[in-house]
């Protein structure tokens, strides 16, 4: 069965201000994926992200989803349209409850009609954020924050779900429960890309990857012929 | 026992005094709180509203409180179109280019109200304005008590509407974190225009209060600007509950300070009590 192009990304340049931070960027996800974004500080992987998001707007190129072009649209339309970013850094809301927090989620006109069938799927991801959900969120621990800001993301009933640094400053026992979710996410069948820093773990967790330095993709993709690439092996695996 | 007797009379009015200058006040503060500015033209709108219930009193002859089913909409509409087309815009060029808009805001306001209305001082005077009625022995003006109601039936109105609604849940997330609510789906432009036009809508209700506690002129937004800081500042820019202390704390120091050190002292205390709060505890007592 030949999978849809979901998402895809036609040789984008994006400009923060006068500073150009992306260069002639292709990329494609499939619905169905699991595809990583991976790169050092500053190779532009947020800027991809924010890009998609409709935070940037591309100088040149296009961005389609779904077949449509979306590289001049506003973010809540973005969100509307089906694709979701939680960012980096979690970015809950820090004075209001969990389930505020899960609840504003699914602000966006399509989503508020399946805001209790979300609800209850997000609960049952994690249950820890039920037990949770009448405490502020900015009570809540590193590990179950991102279960919270993934959890209010999915909550606007999206397609594609973009994730911006998912791992940082979390032990890799959380890790393994936030990956394990993923899988379960992409069973519900919604199309995760997600941006990381630690090459192995991404690697392991993804089908398909992308690597990007300092505003380029220089290397894409099965996950199994990257990390034989030598490339890869010699940049960030240190063979 | 005279003394305490004596006193009971400032006490209670400063309280309901208070409930007036927390009607004028929270429109302040939640433009501040939802978008971070600072706005310098609130106390001209303020008294726009009181304008308005004016002429609908003179050439109507509609009680103010009436009036209000016009003029609360009247300026909800003017304050949605001045965020959406106006502040919004300058919003994109800097935070410093939106303060300046207000001002100008603030100019415009008052020059138009000078045109229409004339320099001279107008109240606004229905039957029931020179009421008054006891409590346990004292003579309290019906208008100070009114003051205090609204006060009291708009902060749990705000309150509600920010807990219970999408639309306040938004309002609530996009001043926590702005780029978290676009990321969300939140058209934040909207947001902060409905944010905006709550407060307008607010100010108009303190312009009819306003009008009918005391007499005003095209000028008198900036002196109820003021006192509207004041409040703030003491209270914690961003908090309802803080804006109803502040406001409480500003009224009595003004009606204390007057007894006991006469109708010239009243504004120097509540400002001296402004001043002290800043040394000693400058995010005001629920400030965050």
């Amino acid at each position: 069965m030949p999978q849809e192009t979901l998402l895809k990304i036609s040789n984008i340049d994006v400009f923060h201000g006068s500073f150009q931070a992306l260069w002639d960027v292709s990329l494609a996800v499939k619905a169905g994926e699991i595809v990583a974004l991976i790169g050092a500080n500053g190779s532009g992987k947020s800027t991809l992200l924010d890009t998609i998001s409709g935070l940037l707007h591309p100088a040149k190129g296009k961005i389609e989803f779904e077949g449509k072009d979306i590289s001049a649209v506003e973010p809540f339309q973005v969100v509307e349209l089906g694709i979701t970013q939680v960012p980096e850094g979690r970015r809950i809301f820090p004075e209001m409850t969990v389930l505020d927090n899960l609840i504003i989620g699914s602000y966006n006109r399509k989503a508020r009609s399946k805001r209790e069938q979300n609800l209850k799927m997000v609960c049952e991801l994690f249950p820890i954020l039920k037990e949770r959900k009448n405490q502020l969120a900015k009570t809540l621990s590193g590990g179950e924050q991102q279960m919270l800001a993934l959890g209010r993301g999915l909550m606007s009933d999206p397609r594609l779900v973009l994730l911006d640094e998912m791992s940082l400053g979390l032990a890799p026992i959380v890790l393994n429960d936030l990956y394990k979710a993923l899988r379960e996410i992409r069973e519900r069948g919604i199309t995760i890309l997600f941006v990381e820093q630690n090459v192995r773990r991404s690697l392991a967790e993804a089908d398909r990857a992308y690597i990007m330095e300092v505003g380029r993709v220089v290397l894409s993709g099965d996950v199994a012929e990257l990390r034989e690439e030598e490339g890869v092996k010699k940049a960030y695996f240190g063979v | 026992m005279t003394v305490l007797a004596d006193l009971a009379t400032p006490i209670i009015m400063g309280i309901f005094l208070g409930g007036l200058y927390t009607l004028i006040a929270l429109g302040l503060s939640l433009v501040f709180g939802v978008m971070k500015l600072i706005n310098v033209a609130h106390g001209d709108w303020v008294i726009l509203g009181s304008y308005f219930a004016y002429t609908a009193m003179t050439m109507l002859g509609i009680d103010p409180f009436l009036s209000l089913v016009m003029g609360i909409p009247l300026l909800f509409v003017i304050g949605f179109g001045v965020q959406r087309f106006l502040l919004n815009r300058a919003f994109a060029v800097s935070l410093d280019a939106a303060l300046l808009v207000c001002f100008g805001i603030s100019i415009i306001f008052q020059n138009f109200c000078q045109i229409i209305w004339t320099p001279f001082s107008r109240g606004l005077r229905p039957p029931y304005g020179l009421e008054s009625f006891s409590i346990g022995g004292l003579h309290v003006p019906l208008v100070y008590l009114l003051n205090f109601i609204a006060a009291l039936a708009v902060m749990l109105f705000l309150r509600e509407f920010l807990r219970r609604t999408y639309l306040g849940k938004a309002i609530n997330a996009a001043s926590q974190d702005r780029r978290a609510a676009q990321l969300m789906g939140i058209n934040t432009g909207r947001v902060y225009a409905f944010a905006f036009a709550i407060a307008m809508a607010f100010a108009a209700i303190a312009g009819v209060l306003l009008g009918l506690t005391f007499p005003f002129t095209p000028t008198s937004g900036v002196s109820f600007l003021i006192i509207a800081f004041g409040v703030v500042i003491v209270g914690g820019l961003g908090s309802i509950l803080g804006t109803f202390i502040g406001g409480m704390v500003f009224g009595l120091a003004q009606t204390l300070g007057g007894h006991f050190l006469g109708a010239v002292a009243q504004m120097l205390i509540a400002y001296i009590l402004v001043f002290v709060v800043l040394a000693v505890r400058p995010r005001g007592i629920f400030g965050r």
